[in-house]
């Protein structure tokens, strides 16, 4: 129900959301479900596009802070409507050590679903989702396009997580 | 909830820790995090220096570590060579230097620089071999991270950051706006 009212909104999916699942391509030959990270937390990183000419870009910050999130045993999934021979090479190029997912076909089918696709640009916004181990939405964000949300909201998300937990 | 967040704001207060410049009364606290092997860092090095020629005792600049390691393979004993330097109180001769030179990062170099300076470079090899700063750098990036610092460079003023533009004019801009109300 929470689902229905915040996509009639038009906004991302909020916190208390059932995750919706999905299943997608990591790599030309492997696949990726969020259902197979139950029990972990998850961050889900919906982002426009690969290769945006900056370095230090979202993605690429993130790879530095991956050992903070795996303090909190999360995984950490970026999204982005780019195929998945782009995100290989992307990945290898950026030295990324975590799952790049294509959203390809149907085009930002699961950027729908969370309430990210931008019409019009044909990319998603730049979202972020923490899901817990159940598979709830715990803290959504969506930054002004052009701004990188950075991971402080990420991190605050999961040690309340963690907090909750203990 | 859904999160609209306000601006990202500076968690790791300026204090004894920090490489800074300019009086500690000054209207303005410009802080920087930066990688030094980053060309966007390099770019803005001399306009730091310009903002900081104009607007004189008013400013305050800090500058902290943000190096993206995977990225740039030099930026974290970079990093922790300026720190080595600092130790001997030439933390900033030593950040100019590198990014003078940023095209030459090796270790080699490194010590070259630290030699150059008139530093004990022996003692900065030793340093950089022991990885003595490591976790200075790392408290630098982490404290970026809570503060929500999402690429290098990105500078705060007075513990906002600055989502803006930041060539000559429009950091002068927008640290002149702070300092008018702040006055």
């Amino acid at each position: 129900m929470t689902e229905t009212m915040s996509r009639l909104a038009g906004g991302p999916l909020a916190s208390g959301t059932e995750a919706p699942d999905f299943t997608l391509h990591s790599t030309p030959d492997q696949a990726v479900s969020l259902r197979d990270f139950r029990g972990r937390p998850v961050i889900l990183a919906f982002y426009p596009a690969d290769w945006s000419p900056v370095c230090g870009d979202q993605m690429a910050l993130y790879n530095e802070i991956l050992p903070e999130f795996q303090r909190y045993r999360a995984e950490l999934l970026g999204i982005s409507v780019d195929g998945a021979w782009c995100h290989l090479a992307f990945a290898q190029h950026r030295r990324l050590h975590f799952p790049l997912l294509a959203d390809f076909e149907p085009k930002g089918a699961v950027a729908r679903r969370y309430g990210v696709y931008r019409d019009g640009d044909g990319t998603t916004e730049r979202a972020l989702f923490v899901i817990d181990g159940g598979g709830i939405v715990r803290w959504s964000y969506v930054s002004p396009i052009g701004v990188n949300p950075g991971a402080d909201g990420i991190l605050r998300a999961l040690e309340s997580l963690a907090t909750e937990r203990a | 909830m859904s999160a609209k967040r306000e601006r990202a704001v500076l968690v790791l207060p300026v204090g004894e820790r920090d490489h800074v410049q300019g009086p500690a009364n000054a209207a303005v606290t410009l802080v920087e995090y930066g990688d030094f092997e980053c060309p966007h860092c390099r770019r803005a090095y001399p306009i730091v220096k310009e903002v900081q020629e104009r607007m004189g005792a008013r400013l305050r600049f800090v500058f902290r570590n943000f190096p993206l390691t995977e990225l740039h393979l030099h930026a974290q004993h970079a990093a922790e060579a300026a720190e080595a330097a600092g130790a001997q109180g030439k933390f900033w001769e030593m950040h100019d230097r590198l990014f003078e030179r940023q095209f030459a990062l090796e270790d080699e170099h490194l010590i070259e620089y630290a030699r150059e300076l008139e530093l004990d470079a022996a003692r900065l090899a030793r340093e950089l071999a022991a990885h003595t700063y490591k976790a200075k750098v790392r408290d630098d990036f982490m404290s970026g991270v809570r503060s929500g610092v999402n690429g290098t460079p990105t500078f705060f003023i007075n513990n906002v950051r600055h989502d803006q533009a930041w060539d000559v004019e429009a950091l002068l801009t927008a640290l002149e706006g702070v300092s008018e109300g702040v006055r």
